[in-house]
């Protein structure tokens, strides 16, 4: 026993170092030629890697614009460099706050409706017997994702007209709801919660797929009723993906979509519906203020990158989840 | 005896309760769509007057009529579906370029250009930026400008890449290449086909999201007869409610035009939504496997 301990160990040292060796040179050897073995996939990614490059990254560079008087005349380094000063006059515009404010309010309160609904409808499809009004409910539910946000918000004018829209009708009132600012953000969000509550039970519904089907069996053996088992044995699956997709959709809280806004406000109910994003195209595009529009726009961007940082940070400690 | 009963019983009353949930939610979705379709082929005084809530009153296809009339809705339609198909081609091979390359496991620098494609997806150069770039490239007014600033889509080039690692059987991959396949006859021959399911979800993404989209129309395109068709209904979905309400109260010739306007925003939404929906559910069972595969990490 004693001698067959240093044995073992000198044989095993000897062809740990032999294969290290070998692997280093194999490595070695074939980094060059794994290159040029490769060199059609390099021309594969030539052609993205180009138009990323021009459409994405070039404009990064061009975000200094934000700290320069731009004039198209001069080009973006050419142009004369005014500091932070297009950021002063943002934030001592009279709607800054407002604005500021009704972007994150948007988001948070558009998070905290439309997000517990996929995960409450695909427990419930999940546990649906019937296959066929389970595929039935699904085509429905998935159908208005695909609708563009221009005909949603047509949709959206015509159910709320105040002369014979549908909601008036049910209701019996004849009120002219995109006049008031109170109602902007509860439109904005039901229609968000109609149009993509189903959508986003996908993923939750393609988790809840993989949970093993005997667990359900030895559950029903157990007498679990179907809300036990939702409670017990769904939820516990769905958890992981559930606070990944919080995670996300808290990383991205300033970042409201800018279609269905614009879409959507009239001059009365710029109060609530009074955004950075708009802001951005309206001074960027209509106005052609690019330094100022970039400045507003940068402004945005650098806070959500800090939120989705935190958050990124936050999921390391607590999980093995990481995105960034 | 009497366990197992009881068993049955509170089973059957949880799936009563679970058909009326997926009922009722169905309905709540399909309803309003629904009514538009409603809506779309009956009198528009009868709509306004709240007589069209199940079925159509004064049956007529007047409205559609209008709408394929219309020369502006007519050539949105045509520019749409150019748009569409030529974007879809576009966006899938491109796809694939990336994610291709980028589910070889042996290539050198693989890392690192991921890295450069994944950061697009979390930064960018706003919209300023990436419109001045757009105009200094010359692509204002060409069509070209809806899909060359659009770059990769990072999130479904994720998807696809993890599909071909997860769901291509390697052993198939390594023996076309022990017989001499280079890399990419074998992405033609072997991935290419096998990678269907998720090439069609692709496809379905690609075409909503070019089908739908007028915001780049909005910006790069000022020529109104490139507009495409979410564009044109702009005109006659959101400007059109303020003039319409105004010329509700003017009698007359006006008051027969407000009544054409009405009957066309039921037919266009109708005529702009179909498509998709009917498209759809042709492919619907690969989204959950497709989004399985492609959201496991390889």
């Amino acid at each position: 026993m004693a001698r067959e301990v240093p044995f073992n160990f000198l044989k095993f040292m000897k062809r740990f170092i032999k294969q290290g060796v070998k692997a280093m040179k194999k490595n070695t050897k074939s980094l060059k030629m794994r290159i040029i073995e490769n060199w059609q996939m390099y021309l594969l990614l030539l052609i993205p890697f180009v138009l990323t490059l021009v459409y994405k990254y070039i404009p990064m560079y061009g975000i200094q614009i934000a700290f320069r008087d731009f004039k198209a005349s001069r080009g973006i380094t050419g142009s004369e460099w005014v500091g932070l000063e297009w950021f002063r006059r943002f934030f001592s515009s009279p709607n800054c706050m407002r604005m500021i404010k009704n972007t994150f309010l948007l988001s948070a309160y558009s998070l905290l409706w439309s997000f517990p609904i996929p995960i409450i409808l695909s427990l419930c499809i999940n546990q649906l017997r019937f296959k066929k009004l389970k595929r039935v409910t699904q085509t429905v539910l998935y159908a208005p994702h695909f609708i563009s946000t221009m005909v949603i918000c047509g949709m959206i004018k015509i159910f709320l007209s105040p002369s014979g829209g549908l909601v008036n009708l049910i209701l019996g009132t004849n009120a002219d709801f995109l006049t008031e600012a109170g109602a902007f953000r509860t439109i904005y969000i039901a229609s968000g919660i109609w149009q993509d509550a189903g959508w986003g039970c996908i993923i939750y519904l393609a988790t809840l797929a993989t949970v093993d089907t005997s667990l359900y069996e030895a559950a029903k053996v157990d007498g679990a009723s179907v809300l036990q088992r939702i409670l017990h044995i769904d939820l516990p699956a769905l958890l992981p993906m559930i606070v990944l997709n919080l995670i996300m959709s808290a990383g991205s809280l300033m970042n409201v979509g800018f279609e269905k806004v614009w879409l959507l406000q009239t001059d009365l109910n710029k109060a609530t519906s009074d955004i950075i994003a708009v802001y951005v195209y309206e001074q960027g595009i209509e106005n052609a203020k690019y330094s100022y529009s970039t400045a507003v726009s940068l402004f945005n961007t650098v806070i959500n990158l800090i939120l989705l940082l935190v958050v990124n940070k936050i999921a390391k400690k607590y999980s093995d989840v990481e995105f960034v | 005896m009497k366990k197992a009963n009881k068993l049955g019983l509170s089973d059957r009353l949880s799936d009563i309760i679970l058909v009326v949930i997926c009922v009722a939610v169905t309905l709540i979705v399909a309803y309003p769509l629904y009514y538009v379709l409603v809506a779309s082929v009956s009198n528009p005084y009868d709509v306004y007057a709240g007589k069209t809530f199940l079925l159509p009153s004064e049956f007529t296809l007047e409205g559609y009529k209008s709408v394929f009339a219309d020369d502006s809705i007519f050539t949105g339609y045509f520019n749409s579906i150019k748009y569409t198909i030529i974007g879809t081609v576009y966006s899938v091979v491109l796809l694939y370029m990336v994610a291709y390359p980028l589910a070889q496991k042996d290539l050198p620098g693989r890392k690192l250009i991921s890295i450069f494609f994944i950061v697009t997806m979390y930064f960018g150069g706003g919209l300023v930026p990436t419109y001045l770039i757009v105009k200094q490239t010359g692509l204002i007014g060409n069509m070209w400008s809806l899909f060359l600033p659009g770059g990769v889509s990072v999130a479904n080039m994720i998807l696809v890449k993890n599909y071909f690692q997860n769901s291509i059987p390697g052993e198939l991959v390594e023996a076309a290449q022990i017989d001499g396949c280079t890399k990419l006859g074998t992405l033609l021959k072997i991935v290419l086909p096998l990678s269907l399911p998720i090439l069609s979800v692709m496809v379905v993404f690609s075409m909503v999201a070019y089908w739908n989209d007028w915001f780049t129309a909005l910006i790069y395109l000022p020529n109104s007869d490139m507009a495409p068709l979410p564009l044109v209904l702009r005109n006659i979905l959101i400007k059109s409610s303020a003039s319409a309400t105004q010329a509700s109260t003017i009698s007359g010739g006006y008051a027969e035009l407000n009544k054409m306007t009405e009957m066309i925003k039921f037919a266009s939404i109708i005529v702009a939504a179909a498509p998709m929906l009917i498209a759809y559910p042709f492919v619907q069972k690969y989204f959950e496997k497709g989004m399985m595969a492609g959201a496991v990490k390889g």
